[in-house]
């Protein structure tokens, strides 16, 4: 039987990353995620990898893209305001394709905010970020197991797709303890023939985000859509949850989801049919596991630790045919369970077709 | 047969560049390339380009090269570096790029000893976006948004990087140069050569100031401009080693 480890999220996040093959860890300090570069301090040289702690995050984002460049697995991680600050270097990641995976331990804002867990960020990671027309592969947990298989799977996606991969936990992900196994699998790096590293016996390589010709730009983003589409097409990840017989659907990801799995038990038993849709992969959006049940559904209820980001996507997704409900706390207040419960009732009580 | 005094270094590309006529980046490519020929080190160079005049940099250096965000070469160059520790890394950045939005990441870089070597072209202005004041404008200089000279109690004094980086009490190479005779290139060229040998010995991390020309964005002659840097840039950023390591 694999050992099983009591770890907190943050920590098995950055074992993970280690055993991964990430060799190259750029951070700096803010609070809630402070145990991932710590953690890499102390782990990364047991394996002859670097730490190193940059001078902001805008300085660590732009060693990820220097280090991503050579060809490296690299990964940083950061919380809400210092994501913003790393925005300019991930549009430029996009740009220049260079695989990386990058860690955002959500707390509330705007602004400074607070430093409690929150899911606020859902727009800003979700439409790219920064500047231009890109998208990152984003993908949000529920689990400190869950944490552990989307880390590996995230430099895989990384390195398959050439693209910057963001892990969106919050600050209640990271800090709980949950037992862990990690998979005994050996890790495959595929061969980076792009990457600069000296122009020995080929000719020379340049990374770089910039096409002044703007037919050239135009070609550069449309070969970047068609890669979106593709994973789009190949990389929605969801888990449907008591959905076979529901017809009315809570929707969330991450933390939320956690509290939503417990009410739809407990509404089961006093007669709701409710199931759970629980995204993984927040971009691409998992629009194609709404059609399996869109023909049966009621309502679908939205709960998120925002006032309301991730909703927009399920009304995309349900594009009027059935109608979008939200619950949330903000500020970096979890909802109650008994809260959404009872916002479960009132529409199970409501009459939909009326 | 005539003999072969001259030529191309191997690691200029074999393009004509865009820059100014009189502009200093040409002189300063060829004398980076000359020493990454006369080391030998090219096949394992990597090149980090800037965002301003020499944004193109990666067209004309005939090694691998990553371009990196306005300001952020240091930054990139230590991701390079660190992955690929035995490489030749340098960076290559005007004086807006360094001094004005990258100056967090240049002074980082040389507190941790990063054996990167830098080249730093102040022409006292920024050059691509047509003219601007640069943290290196002289007290007085006309630029578009001081048009009747940069005046100190707006804007205060420029930044003397060379002296302020000496400063950093970490191991480097420290140096300012310049362009503006025959003389002054070979100066510069024996800077930039301890500079990447600075590198290549281990000894942290090396930076080489060009007093560079932009006649363009000057209103002046090449030649007048020449001159301009040797009666007024010379006398406020003066030429000269300002650290060496213990050990070189």
């Amino acid at each position: 039987m694999p050992e099983k480890f009591l770890m907190k999220g943050n920590e098995a996040l950055a074992e993970a990353a280690i055993r991964a093959g990430c060799r190259y860890f750029f951070g700096y300090p803010i609070t809630p995620q402070n145990e991932i570069p710590e953690y890499m301090a102390k782990h990364l040289p047991e394996v002859g990898g670097v730490y190193v702690q940059a001078e902001s995050e805008v300085a660590a984002i732009n060693m990820v893209y220097g280090a991503a460049g050579a060809g490296a697995r690299v990964m940083t991680s950061s919380s809400s305001p210092g994501i913003s600050l790393k925005q300019e270097g991930i549009s430029y990641l996009a740009g220049a394709e260079l695989p990386c995976v990058i860690v955002n331990m959500v707390r509330g804002g705007p602004g400074l905010g607070g430093i409690q867990p929150a899911q606020s960020d859902y727009f800003q990671v979700t439409r790219g970020g920064g500047h231009g027309d890109y998208r990152l592969i984003v993908l949000g947990p529920d689990s400190v197991q869950e944490i552990v298989d989307i880390t590996f799977l995230s430099f895989e996606l990384a390195d398959k797709y050439r693209i910057p991969v963001l892990i969106l936990g919050d600050g209640l992900l990271g800090q709980m303890m949950e037992p862990v196994e990690f998979p005994d699998i050996s890790v495959e790096k595929p061969a980076k023939p792009w990457a600069t590293t000296g122009m020995k016996d080929r000719p020379q390589n340049i990374i770089k985000s910039l096409h002044l010709d703007p037919l050239e730009l135009e070609r550069h983003n449309l070969k970047l859509q068609k890669k979106y589409s593709e994973i789009s097409d190949n990389e929605q990840r969801m888990e449907l949850f008591m959905c076979e017989d529901a017809d009315l659907f809570i929707v969330a990801y991450g933390t939320t989801a956690r509290i939503a799995k417990s009410v739809v038990v407990r509404a089961r038993e006093e007669g709701i049919a409710a199931g759970l849709i629980r995204p993984i992969s927040l971009w691409p959006f998992p629009n194609k596991a709404f059609e399996k049940i869109i023909d049966r559904a009621k309502v679908f209820l939205t709960l998120e630790m925002s006032c309301g980001q991730m909703i927009e996507d399920v009304k995309l997704t349900v594009n009027g045919r059935v109608p979008v409900v939200f619950y949330g706390r903000t500020g970096g207040i979890v909802p109650k369970f008994r809260d959404v419960l009872e916002k479960l009732r009132q529409l199970d009580r409501s009459d939909w077709h009326g | 047969m005539g003999k072969l005094v001259f030529k191309r270094p191997e690691s200029l590309q074999k393009t004509p560049t865009h820059y100014c006529p009189g502009c200093s980046h040409g002189i300063i490519h060829r004398l980076v390339a000359e020493v990454i020929d006369e080391l030998g080190v090219r096949e394992k160079t990597i090149g980090i380009a800037p965002v301003g005049c020499a944004v193109f940099a990666y067209n004309y250096f005939n090694c691998d090269m990553q371009e990196a965000a306005h300001g952020r070469g240091p930054a990139v160059a230590t991701g390079v570096k660190r992955v690929l520790p035995r490489a030749t890394v340098f960076t290559y950045q005007g004086d807006g790029d360094l001094a004005s939005i990258g100056l967090a990441e240049v002074i980082h870089a040389a507190m941790r000893g990063e054996k990167i070597t830098v080249i730093f072209v102040n022409n006292a202005i920024y050059g691509m976006t047509g003219g601007q004041m640069a943290p290196t404008t002289l007290v007085n200089q006309k630029t578009t948004t001081t048009p009747t000279g940069r005046l100190e109690e707006y804007f205060g004094k420029p930044l003397k990087i060379a002296e302020m980086l000496s400063t950093v009490e970490t191991p480097s190479y420290i140096a300012r140069v310049s362009v503006f005779t025959p003389k002054e290139i070979l100066r510069a060229k024996k800077a930039v050569k301890k500079a990447f040998e600075t590198q290549e010995k281990g000894l942290g991390f090396s930076l080489v100031e060009f007093l560079a020309a932009c006649p363009t964005n000057w209103n002046l002659p090449p030649v007048e401009a020449l001159k301009w840097i040797e009666k007024n840039m010379v006398p406020y950023y003066p030429l000269g080693e300002f650290k060496v390591p213990e050990k070189f």
